[in-house]
């Protein structure tokens, strides 16, 4: 599947990125090379075969909602750049 | 006194034991060699020189009064990827330029509850993305053993500060292969444990089901004193395994007779270096010489790794660096218009090109109308290939072959193409779709630069692996070679 210059949009878009026109052109050609080296997969005979999310199919193990050390908002919050009442600023979103 | 970084860990506690040196001493030595050798090599990022002081005087107080821990006053660095409490952790990212983490990685925590000694912080290629330590932020890092080469990456500072003798050991990580590739590179035994093994709480997110903390050393037996102390279960991380951890020092000294090794066929064809080969070859007659048998074995999907992984990989990459987005840490753009723009200018600000095209093609394998060509499809293969070590483990007890196709590749020499630098990891990348522990040993010199030999082992085998590594190193003395000018 050949990667266009629209396909490059898209996933920016998705993947909330911007890229410079020069940029653009460069991501769509590196990004086109890995799409058709990862196409050697489709060649792969996987009838039947279960897909593999996990080694040793693990599942998540849940654990009790429990507050401990290291949830502390305070100093959690001292690696944002702006807070404000324990709360996290960010640039309007409703007018 | 001047020739301690010769040593290793294990050495170096048997003479703090026998008092012949004091902790302090041992750390000023490390620190004055940083001093004098980083520069040439960008290894480190951050030197934690007053802690490290404080941590060494905390050693010789308890080495004085008989508490001494197993690891106690060793010193050794952290990969930039691990969270440390109060000093800067960037993972090689101009995102977390500014990022000082209110807590320490569990990995972090049980290595300094063991007595190891941080002396700072190791450059690594972007958010644990490359093969070469070039995609970081902060620079190139080079190889000491020739210095216009790359140390691999991505734990490239990690694996240059072990072999120029400036830490005692590094902590590295491994997605697939970036531990023991920069390990076979700088002539380093690299140790990748079972996924699982060690804890992940704390040491930042690249691809989730592939990621695995480990050791660069100077030897097994090193490797082996270190994960005794990292491994076990932490219910911090919802993919700790609970289950027993092995004396894996008891088992070091286990004669190898009766070790049955798989050579991996499809490892020794095209692409692999002559010289790699032979030195490889070379190995298997010297574990053969132990005791050892070794058959050839087939893995007939390991063909199809690298571009699995370069489906599964960026797939788990673009979930997990969607946190980055400049509200709660980490780069945020100055003077945004709206949220969106915020998130968007503070990623194409933070991030760097190559992390950028991994949450692309992420994006692309993960998008409607290609999930399933291209991520399920990969899920399937992944299966396949672990299903190929599964029924190599019937018959053999190790899966050996090359660690790299090639020693130490030129700096820039693989920069244009990602498809060139990512066949490095050819022969690594299977353990890590299977979970599987690995490892590298140094097992020759090609034109004067180190290359590797791995073991892979069944899911939490290490035990077996270091002792299969340990008796080589016993009868052989690849690891014990330095780079010239570091010795």
């Amino acid at each position: 599947m050949a990667i266009t210059s629209d396909d490059i949009d898209k996933l920016a878009v998705l993947s909330r990125l911007e890229f410079a026109a020069a940029e653009h052109a460069d991501f769509t050609d590196k990004l086109g090379s890995i799409v058709a080296f990862v196409d050697q997969l489709q060649a792969a005979a996987t009838d039947d075969v279960e897909p593999m999310a996990h080694p040793m199919d693990q599942v998540q193990r849940l654990r009790p909602d429990e507050p401990d050390a290291n949830i502390d908002r305070e100093r959690l919050q001292q690696c944002a750049a702006e807070t404000e009442d324990g709360l996290y600023l960010v640039p309007r979103v409703i007018e | 006194m001047n020739q301690l970084h010769g040593l290793t860990l294990s050495r170096l506690r048997e003479g703090l034991e026998k008092r012949q040196f004091s902790a302090t001493e041992l750390v000023r030595h490390f620190l004055m060699r940083i001093e004098q050798h980083d520069g040439g090599l960008n290894s480190y990022l951050t030197v934690t020189e007053a802690s490290a002081l404080q941590a060494a005087a905390a050693a010789d107080k308890r080495i004085a009064n008989g508490t001494a821990r197993p690891l106690e006053g060793l010193p050794i660095a952290h990969k930039d990827i691990f969270c440390t409490e109060g000093v800067r952790t960037s993972c090689g990212s101009r995102m977390l330029d500014n990022f000082i983490p209110p807590y320490d990685a569990t990995v972090v925590t049980r290595l300094a509850d063991a007595g190891a000694i941080m002396l700072g912080k190791t450059n690594m290629d972007e958010f644990a993305m490359g093969s070469s330590n070039e995609t970081s932020y902060y620079g190139d890092v080079r190889n000491p053993w020739q210095r216009n080469c790359s140390p691999g990456g991505s734990s490239g500072g990690s694996a240059a500060a072990v072999a120029a003798r400036i830490a005692g050991a590094a902590t590295g990580t491994d997605t697939g292969g970036s531990i023991r590739q920069p390990a076979a590179l700088c002539g380093l035994t690299g140790l990748k444990p079972t996924y699982g093994r060690v804890s992940r709480f704390g040491m930042i997110a690249f691809a989730s089901s592939l990621d695995q903390a480990g050791t660069l050393t100077r030897s097994a037996e090193d490797a082996a004193h270190m994960l005794a102390a990292m491994a076990g279960f932490d219910p911090r991380d919802s993919t700790s395994v609970d289950r027993p951890v092995d004396n894996y020092v008891g088992m070091l000294e286990k004669p190898l007779h009766g070790l049955r090794l798989g050579l991996v066929e499809q490892f020794m064809g095209e692409g692999l270096d002559a010289n790699n080969a032979q030195a490889v070859r070379d190995a298997l007659a010297v574990l053969e010489s132990l005791g050892a048998t070794v058959k050839t074995i087939s893995l007939p999907n390991i063909g199809l790794s690298v571009p699995t992984y370069y489906v599964v990989a960026p797939a788990e990459c673009s979930s997990n660096l969607s946190r980055f987005d400049g509200v709660r840490f980490g780069h945020r753009a100055a003077d945004a218009e709206d949220l969106t723009d915020l998130y968007r200018r503070s990623r194409s600000e933070g991030f760097g090109a190559e992390v950028k095209r991994r949450i692309m093609t992420g994006a692309y394998v993960l998008s409607a109308g290609y999930y399933d060509a291209y991520y399920l499809k990969a899920q399937k293969v992944r299966r396949l290939i672990s299903a190929d070590f599964e029924q190599a483990f019937a018959d053999v007890d190790l899966v050996v072959g090359p660690t790299t196709p090639t020693p130490a590749f030129e700096l820039g020499e693989k920069t244009d193409d990602p498809i060139t630098m990512y066949l490095n990891d050819i022969y690594t990348i299977g353990a890590n779709l299977a979970g599987l522990p690995a490892l590298s040993v140094p097992c020759g010199l090609v034109n004067g630069l180190p290359v590797g030999l791995q073991m892979i082992a069944p899911a939490f085998a290490e035990g077996a692996m270091l002792n299969c590594a340990h008796q080589f190193q016993i009868a052989s003395d690849w690891h014990t070679l330095s780079a010239e000018g570091y010795a």
